[in-house]
């Protein structure tokens, strides 16, 4: 019996999901799904985007208005929807592939016009579709199928890429504390403007393979274990900082928002 | 009336396409056809711009002017680059600034004084393109006197009317104060 | 009936003004020459009447963005040249498979690559039959006057919408850049279609199922009640995505067959002295305009000459040119490329009379005198 949950915001009929067993992208789903539960948004008024990978499957699964688009440009059809229909809550779905390398222009732009989408990267530092490829969140000396001898790239920080590309809501969390990233996803909902959420999820069958950090519980053990929230890190000493995720809320601003701007054009004439 | 095309060649910010396109208008108003283009190269200053009309009775087709009837070269660059274009028979219109003259004796040429008449005259520089209209008209009739007058208001900046009216004025006077002393050339 | 508007406008700012007769409330773009002025126009005029103009980061972003707009029902438009049309190709595909209607111009320079970016060209006739990828059909539209191409994009949002599918508005530097009469007409002349509706229920509704003799879906906008998914993958009627192989023959065929056999509703030509024509001139956009010139030149010179000039580039007039080829000895096809409509000319026409070409890529509108003595040399 699915849950409520389930029930009412899930296409019961398409799932099952593709994703593996041990996969996070299942936890981050509930959290949007529990995010849009607690603000009581019509599912009428609400757009799922995503773009190609593991995580943009979600949207098929969604009950909302939903689109699957092509690699890397959820954000710019959302761009599109949100701004011929300001009615919407429009959600991205995004991985860091799709988001940081083939969309990651348009992660920035989007981010420069404060536009109100809110975003949420599924981040497993890996192609999880196409079998374990080396992404730009791929830690520097970690390995995929096309880093055989380990990936020489340095890798992104999304947080400080969106923080510094004008994003006015950016925040992290990881699939071990689902609380956190519904709690994240209703502040990016709220947030009059662009909203980024990074999740930190796990790929045990690609990125966890290929790097020997063990089954789901290790891997979600890993993440319990050097999560840091963000007021916490600033304590820590410069050591023990080496290699900790840090979490929650990472930078709150207020800027003109995109539509609203245009819409004073508008209303001007 | 037959096809009359012209081509109105200077550099880039000498607002010879407004011209052209002011030109263009005016002959719309007479009723006739017309077709106006233009050419240009990456620069958006300097460099050899050119805007061309073509003016017709009859339909218009072939919407470009290679060889042309009236040719107005505003700079010496624009004189080197289109004087071969120009028919026999047809009308060679430069400014006074521009002192080479075609080895060729089956064209008239007019030398006019439009960019110092601009900037002695009228103190606006960027005039000369309304001042040429004004010495165009009346060297060639191609368009109605109204109808000119309407476009150049139509289509110039608000606030400018007035100094623009004034520039096409001048342009007039330059053709019909001058004592036509040497034949074809005036000035 | 009020007194009817004449004026000298820009080929692209007729785009404009004939896009928002048509309905259009949604312009991303990216500036390139020589389309810039479609950019510029729409944002200037756009928001004046409640529409929308968004200048994105890059090309396959402005096209994302109105498939985008689309889905919630605002009619659409983009407009670029070579280099970008290039890119928008991945959205154009996308817009083919989740069959979402809007209107992407290209006013072509000349190419390959960044080219020639202020002069003119038509070498992406066949970019825009087949350059995004897969077994496709699409609609292209190639306008020649001013006046036209007021009336080809109204044409073009309306076969858009009809059809639910992208449609390609061809132009070229010169009809793109002059500047001509246009008598604008009166918007009670103006036929406007629009997508068709479902006439279900939200629960009962399924975004791709056809009915029967009609092989174009209902559509539904985002946000208005009706929840459905759209993909780029092969989907069932459902919408969500499937494998099932006769599922995806069925959703490939249909999606060429909706043009494909629809083709008599949307092919549009000229003809041009046609009647006593023992040869003729196969040319479209700017190249036709030096045909007529060059028809009327050889005509004075008692040569039975004519023009075919297609206004829908694809799907092609097949059925016509295949008439034509019967009844003249031969068909010159007059185009600024190397022969790219010259080889589906000939495909069609090529077993009933003789068919040649003359191309040119030099970057400069072919001239009249050119096609004359290319006629004359038989």
């Amino acid at each position: 019996m699915p849950s409520k949950l389930v029930d009412k915001y899930f296409r019961t009929d398409s799932l099952p999901h593709i994703w593996c067993p041990g996969c996070g992208n299942g936890i981050v789903t509930r959290a949007i799904v529990k995010a849009i539960d607690n603000l009581n948004l019509n599912q009428e008024d609400v757009c799922i985007v995503s773009g190609i990978g593991c995580s943009s499957r979600a949207s098929g699964y969604l009950d909302f208005n939903t689109i699957h688009t092509t690699h890397g440009r959820a954000l710019a059809f959302a761009t599109g929807i949100k701004f011929a229909n300001p009615n919407l809550h429009v959600i991205v779905i995004t991985g860091d592939g799709d988001c940081a390398a083939i969309g990651g222009n348009h992660l920035i732009h989007a981010a420069r016009r404060n536009i109100d989408l809110t975003t949420i990267v599924f981040n497993n530092n890996i192609y999880g579709m196409t079998g374990g490829q080396y992404s730009p969140t791929t830690p520097t000396g970690d390995k995929g199928t096309t880093a055989p001898y380990g990936n020489i790239d340095a890798n992104f920080d999304l947080c400080e890429l969106a923080k510094a590309s004008g994003a006015t809501y950016v925040s992290r969390s990881t699939v071990y504390g689902a609380n956190m990233i519904i709690k994240q996803v209703e502040e990016g909902i709220k947030n009059k403007g662009f909203s980024f959420i990074e999740t930190i999820t796990i790929c045990p069958t690609y990125y966890g393979r290929k790097n020997k950090k063990g089954d789901a519980v290790d891997m979600m053990n890993y993440l319990k274990e050097n999560t840091v929230n963000k007021i916490a890190y600033e304590k820590l000493s410069e050591e023990k900082r080496k290699d900790k995720i840090i979490v929650g809320e990472i930078y709150k601003g207020q800027r003109p928002e995109y539509v609203e701007e245009y819409e004073k054009i508008i209303e001007s004439f | 009336m037959m096809r009359q095309e012209l081509r109105l060649s200077g550099s880039g910010g000498q607002g010879l396409i407004l011209a052209g396109i002011i030109l263009a208008e005016a002959a719309l108003h007479d009723g006739k056809n017309v077709v106006q283009s233009q050419s240009y190269g990456p620069e958006a200053r300097g460099g050899a711009s050119k805007a061309e009309v073509i003016i017709s009775d009859e339909i218009i087709n072939y919407p470009k002017v290679n060889k042309c009837d009236i040719l107005l070269c505003l700079t010496k660059k624009a004189y080197d680059k289109y004087i071969d274009s120009l028919k026999p028979g047809g009308m060679l219109i430069l400014d006074s600034t521009v002192t080479d003259r075609p080895e060729r004796d089956d064209i008239k040429i007019y030398s006019i004084p439009i960019l110092e008449t601009a900037s002695k005259e009228i103190g606006k520089p960027m005039v000369a393109n309304i001042i040429a209209l004004g010495s165009i008209y009346e060297l060639t009739k191609i368009v109605n006197k109204e109808s000119l007058e309407k476009a150049v208001l139509n289509r110039v900046p608000q606030g400018t009317e007035e100094l623009n009216k004034k520039a096409l004025e001048e342009g007039f006077n330059l053709i019909l104060k001058h004592e036509e002393s040497t034949y074809g050339e005036v000035c | 009936m009020a007194e009817k508007i004449v004026k000298l406008m820009q080929g692209n700012e007729a785009c404009v003004e004939g896009a928002i007769a048509a309905g259009m409330r949604f312009y991303a773009g990216y500036p390139i020459t020589p389309s810039t002025e479609i950019a510029e126009l729409s944002a200037e005029k756009l928001p004046r009447i409640g529409g929308k103009f968004i200048q994105m980061e890059d090309e396959i972003a402005s096209i994302s963005a109105i498939i985008g707009a689309s889905l919630t029902g605002k009619k659409s438009m983009t407009a670029t040249s070579g280099p970008g049309f290039s890119l928008k190709q991945e959205g154009i595909g996308y817009a083919v498979a989740a069959e979402v209607p809007c209107v992407i111009v290209n006013v072509q320079r000349g190419g390959p690559s960044t080219g020639l970016p202020t002069s003119p060209a038509q070498g992406d006739i066949m970019q825009a039959r087949w350059g995004t990828h897969g077994d496709h059909s699409i609609i292209a539209l190639y306008p020649s006057t001013v006046r036209e191409i007021y009336d080809t994009t109204i044409k073009a949002f309306n076969l858009s919408e009809k059809y639910r599918t992208p449609v390609i508005l061809l132009m070229d530097e010169v009809i793109g850049h002059m500047r001509e009469k246009i008598e604008i007409p009166d918007p009670d002349e103006i036929k406007i279609i629009n997508r068709k509706k479902p006439n279900v229920k939200p629960d009962e509704y399924l975004p791709y199922k056809i009915e029967e003799n009609d092989m174009i879906p209902a559509m539904a906008n985002f946000g208005e009640g009706y929840r459905y998914h759209v993909t780029g993958l092969i989907h069932d009627e459902t919408g969500f995505p499937t494998s099932n192989h006769r599922i995806a023959e069925n959703l490939v065929n249909r999606l060429v067959n909706k043009i494909k056999d629809n083709a008599d509703d949307i092919v549009e030509y000229e003809e041009y002295l046609m009647e006593d024509a023992e040869q003729i001139i196969v040319a479209y956009g700017a190249t036709a305009r030096s045909a007529k010139s060059a028809i009327n030149q050889l005509r004075e010179e008692g040569v039975k000459i004519g023009l075919f000039r297609p206004i829908t580039i694809w799907p092609m007039a097949e059925k016509q040119l295949k008439i034509i080829a019967k009844k003249v000895n031969r068909i010159t096809v007059v185009e600024m490329n190397m022969g790219q409509y010259f080889n589906e000319v000939d495909r069609v026409a090529g077993k009933y009379t003789k068919v040649d070409k003359y191309s040119r890529v030099h970057g400069e509108l072919i001239t009249p005198e050119e096609i004359v003595s290319f006629i004359k040399e038989g």
